[in-house]
């Protein structure tokens, strides 16, 4: 069901209106899922995985729209209400805004990729950039400490690892973050 | 998502409406930084309408506030859903800023 809205009702119209507000352009968008239609309620959902890929300019303004995009695949899943208006939502501004600052650098010829597949055990993002990459063990900070608190950065990946179950890193296809959070 | 900003009685009441993310923190920071360079002392920020908080916007606050010290002045927080107040404990920036449960609270405690 490529392009098609999940769940009906104009979702992906929705969602094509909200990314073209924004100066630049989306480059490719994707979706594959099979959901219940309207109708069809008493279809299971727990054998139901949505997918959703996109690929984006260097540019925050991105951002807001794909993580409503991705919270949205969530709560058709029954996510938990924290989760999606907490961990889901920070987490993964978190690591575009990390591609797309710091990774890409804001280079307007460069691209962030983000691939989204969710089902009724878990979320699983990965974030490309085309950066060099960094080591997620020697980036951390602690930003709770008294010497830390009052610094204005450092908090980024922290918060990823605290709102994710499990936050890792590959570089075989570019410099990707994957993300993984279970339901609840 | 967008910050309107009102005076009521001596302080400055700032709504975040939305997000405060990584895309829209700049514009609170000016807003804020442009009440101070006028005079203005006190501030409280109500997240009554927020989503949610990147820590681009946390660290937005922080400097904020640490600005708004060094001027004499103070900021206050209020409204803080139970996700947000959960952004604000595991970041321990709670230990940091004066929160109140509500507007009227925070405003009482200038």
């Amino acid at each position: 069901m490529r392009g098609e809205a999940h769940g009906g009702r104009g979702g992906a119209a929705r969602r094509r209106d909200a990314v073209s507000s924004t100066p630049a352009r989306v480059q490719r968008v994707e979706e594959n899922a099979s959901v219940p239609v309207p109708g069809e309620e008493s279809l299971s959902v727990e054998r139901v995985r949505l997918a959703i890929e996109l690929d984006i300019p260097s540019d925050v303004r991105y951002i807001e729209d794909i993580v409503a995009m991705v919270t949205r695949q969530c709560a058709q899943l029954s996510y938990g209400a924290r989760q999606l208006a907490l961990n889901v939502p920070v987490a993964l501004t978190e690591a575009l805004s990390n591609a797309i600052l710091y990774g890409n650098g804001e280079h307007p010829d460069r691209h962030v990729r983000v691939r989204a597949e969710v089902d009724r055990e878990r979320l699983v993002v990965e974030v490309s950039d085309e950066g060099g990459g960094f080591d997620l063990e020697m980036s951390e900070i602690d930003p709770t400490s008294p010497e830390n608190l009052l610094r204005e950065d450092g908090r980024g990946l922290f918060l990823m690892r605290r709102l994710m179950d499990s936050v890792e890193r590959f570089d075989d296809r570019g410099n990707v973050i994957r993300m993984t959070l279970r339901r609840s | 998502m967008s910050f309107s900003i009102r005076k009521q009685a001596d302080v400055v009441v700032v709504d975040v409406e939305g997000q405060l993310i990584v895309g829209n923190r700049q514009e609170l920071k000016q807003k804020v930084l442009d009440e101070l360079e006028k005079g203005e002392r006190k501030f409280l920020i109500d997240f009554s309408q927020t989503g949610y908080i990147d820590s681009s916007g946390l660290g937005v606050l922080v400097s904020l506030s640490k600005k708004i010290r060094e001027q004499g002045g103070e900021l206050r927080l209020a409204n803080l859903n139970d996700d947000l107040k959960t952004l604000f404990e595991l970041t321990k920036l709670d230990t940091l800023f004066q929160i109140a449960d509500t507007r009227e609270r925070a405003l009482e405690s200038f």
